[in-house]
């Protein structure tokens, strides 16, 4: 079975979810939850760490997109960092980077994040 | 004289459950390496099985785990095919659009990347039912110069 692990550190106001292994349609409610608790909680400002993950499908992008309305109608984000080249090149075939932020370093979003 | 055939040959039957989308993935990566071709290819073509494969759990199985996957794979120098069979629900490709990512945005939509994804990453998607007994998705990549 495809594993896939995910964890969340605060980071002042922000929460940075770490994705680890393989995100398909079979670990992709793993990483719902991750976002749904999130917004229960009010935590709206959200880096994902992309540095672990070594395979995403079409229904982990889903993901994404699913939440992304929401979380800026309550003026957060989600911002996408430490992508492999692999795992960039899918969301840039279905031309996210139009619609999401994403940066090389954890930093650089998290700085982003600090500014506004 | 007989011609022997040079072309390789491979089956996996799956029932249609997420579960099994790393084995459906695992059985084409060791296909595609022993095909000998690029890594790069080899991970692009195990995303689009995997695609085809979810979209059949999905839509043509409607997520009931009892459905039948049958995964033929077949490769020669040149080309390398997966033909996937499924006896669920018939699928018309041709009503799925291109995917227009600001307009998912603005409606909430999250499905049909997958296609868009499978058209992109092989060089041939092919789509064929017979209502009411099997559908088939036949996707190929030419690998002579991989």
């Amino acid at each position: 079975m495809a594993e896939f692990s995910t964890s969340i550190k605060e980071k002042g106001e922000v929460s940075v979810i770490n994705l680890k292994g393989y995100l398909d349609a079979h670990t992709a409610p793993t990483l719902e939850n991750n976002f749904t608790q999130l917004i229960e909680n009010s935590k709206y400002k959200i880096v994902v760490n992309f540095e672990d993950l070594a395979y995403i499908s079409s229904a982990g992008l889903g993901v994404f997109m699913a939440y992304i309305e929401s979380i800026r109608e309550n003026k957060g984000d989600i911002k996408l960092t430490n992508m492999s080249d692999k795992v960039f090149n899918i969301f840039d075939l279905l031309g996210f980077p139009l619609l999401y932020e994403i940066y090389k370093k954890e930093e650089e979003a998290l700085k982003k994040f600090n500014e506004s | 004289m007989t011609i022997r055939n040079k072309n390789k040959f491979s089956e996996l039957r799956v029932k249609s459950k997420t579960e099994n989308l790393s084995v459906v993935r695992d059985f084409v990566s060791e296909n595609a390496l022993n095909a000998g071709i690029n890594l790069a290819t080899v991970e692009n073509i195990m995303l689009a099985v995997d695609e085809a494969c979810t979209n059949i759990i999905k839509h043509a199985y409607k997520s009931s785990p009892e459905g039948e996957i049958i995964i033929n794979i077949e490769y020669s120098k040149n080309k390398f095919t997966i033909t996937i069979i499924d006896y669920g629900k018939s699928f018309e490709p041709d009503r799925v659009p291109l995917p227009d990512l600001q307009k998912y945005y603005r409606e909430h939509k999250v499905g049909g990347l997958g296609i868009y994804l499978m058209r992109s990453l092989m060089d041939d998607v092919k789509y064929t039912s017979v209502p009411g007994k099997y559908n088939q998705v036949l996707l190929s990549k030419n690998i002579s110069d991989s």
